[in-house]
């Protein structure tokens, strides 16, 4: 079973050399944390700002350069401030080569489904219609289960929508799965982790052929 | 040129009344027009309809007009962070609209440009579509959203020169500009406020014939909302 982190590694595996990313906020911000060596790839963050350096020094915060989740960042050399429509012509546009997000549920027809819980939570969507609205790759990194362990990789949502067949991909704490029109595609196990115990915590249509290959972390 | 300078923000909100449309830039409490949000506290005025990607914290931002109840409806992106917020909003007391943050900048964007409404694929077959105009293009559906209408907009920046122009710093851009495009009055508040001509004009973010009047703020806290850093010992 993999940790936060350690999702967060895998899917830094998917980065090309030359992508321009949009991370979304908890597991997906991680994944700046593990980009490979030999490529570049450059950090947009949606409240206006291309180059997302790391956090700054202690005692060389700015509150004038932060992240859309209002954390306190860096501007790498080369990277540029804009406003907010601008930020969203290069996310609608589709300038922005893959987009990793978080998320409560995710169906096999790809909808994700990840800003309000009914009656509990409604903290409001942000930028993520936007984004799955419109990304040419989205990825989605996320537990397999809820906390009560009820599976999150369903046949429909149940939580209001965020946006419509737009997930490609999935890298759980249990799997990383394709999603196709056959629904989700297993296609890595975490070490240590079984297909059955993969197929328990997926409501939805999981297709397993072949043999699944373990997770290189 | 034309001079738009005024004293101080009592003097820059004149002629805000209750139940007007706001704007207000800002994202998080980054960019803030914190010395109008003030000025409105201290002037009470009322049934505010306020137009804002975020709500501000409990205690800073728009949250100083949430205690005190002057706000009626937020439209909004993002609402997270603020308890006050949170209670009103399950009360009843306050009436909240969330659209996309795409489509938030958008709709500021296209009030300013003139354009009064437009299509977008943001937030099509979800509860935001509900009621809208879908049409497709290029095999994919999107749903007509028009252009805001506001009063006023506030707007925060770093300098400002007394024909309105306007250059800001880092990511405090954010929502700034177009909302400033977009007020039918715009009051630009700023850090620094020069003389015409003092600003290099090929630097200017903002032109000054999108500003109505322009005062330097008295104070800045420009509070951090997540105080996020690392060690001068680590190697990264």
């Amino acid at each position: 079973m993999l940790s936060k982190e350690q999702i967060a590694k895998r899917i830094a595996r998917e980065l090309r050399d030359g992508y321009y990313v949009n991370l979304g906020i908890g597991i997906p911000t991680l994944v700046a944390n593990y980009v490979p060596e030999d490529i570049e790839v450059v950090f947009q963050s949606e409240n206006g700002l291309l180059g997302m350096g790391p956090f700054p020094y202690e005692g060389e915060e700015d509150p004038d350069v932060i992240n859309a989740g209002k954390q306190t960042v860096t501007v790498l050399p080369g990277g540029v401030f804009f406003d907010s429509s601008t930020s969203f012509a290069m996310i609608r546009g589709r300038h922005v080569h893959l987009t990793v997000l978080g998320a409560m549920e995710v169906s096999e027809k790809g909808d994700i489904a990840n800003w309000k819980i009914p009656g509990k939570m409604v903290k409001g969507m942000g930028g993520a219609m936007d984004l799955v609205a419109s990304a040419k790759n989205i990825i989605v990194a996320m537990m397999h289960t809820d906390k009560y362990g009820n599976s999150k990789l369903l046949k429909e949502c149940t939580l209001p929508i965020t946006g419509l067949q737009c997930v490609k991909k999935v890298v759980t704490n249990l799997a990383v799965l394709d999603i196709t029109e056959r629904g989700f595609e297993l296609r890595e196990l975490a070490p240590g982790v079984s297909v059955e115990t993969v197929r328990k915590a997926t409501e939805g249509t999981l297709i397993v052929e072949g043999d699944i290959k373990t997770m290189e972390i | 040129m034309i001079n738009k300078a005024v004293r101080n923000a009592v003097e820059a909100i004149q002629g805000l009344k209750d139940g007007m449309t706001v704007m207000f830039g800002g994202f998080g409490l980054c960019g803030i027009p914190e010395n109008a949000i003030s000025a409105i506290r201290s002037a009470g005025i009322k049934n505010l309809t306020c137009i804002s990607n975020n709500a501000g914290v409990d205690d800073f931002g728009l949250g100083l007009l949430l205690q005190t109840r002057q706000i009626k409806k937020m439209i909004s992106s993002y609402v997270g962070e603020n308890e006050e917020f949170e209670r009103q909003m399950l009360s009843g007391e306050l009436e909240v609209e969330l659209i996309p943050q795409g489509t938030l900048a958008e709709r500021c964007r296209a009030a300013g440009a003139g354009i009064p409404a437009f299509y977008t694929p943001a937030g099509y077959g979800t509860e935001v579509a509900v009621g809208k105009e879908v049409k497709v293009f290029n095999g994919k559906p999107h749903i007509l959203e028009y252009a805001f209408e506001a009063d006023f907009a506030f707007v925060k920046a770093w300098k400002g020169d007394t024909a309105g122009n306007l250059i800001y710093k880092g990511t405090a851009l954010n929502f700034n500009h177009v909302m400033a495009m977009a007020g039918k009055i715009t009051v630009a508040e700023v850090e620094e406020l020069v003389p015409a001509g003092a600003l290099d004009p090929n630097f200017i973010h903002t032109p000054g014939i999108f500003v109505q009047r322009i005062f330097q703020g008295a104070h800045y806290e420009k509070r951090i909302e997540q105080r996020t850093v690392r060690k001068k010992d680590l190697v990264v």
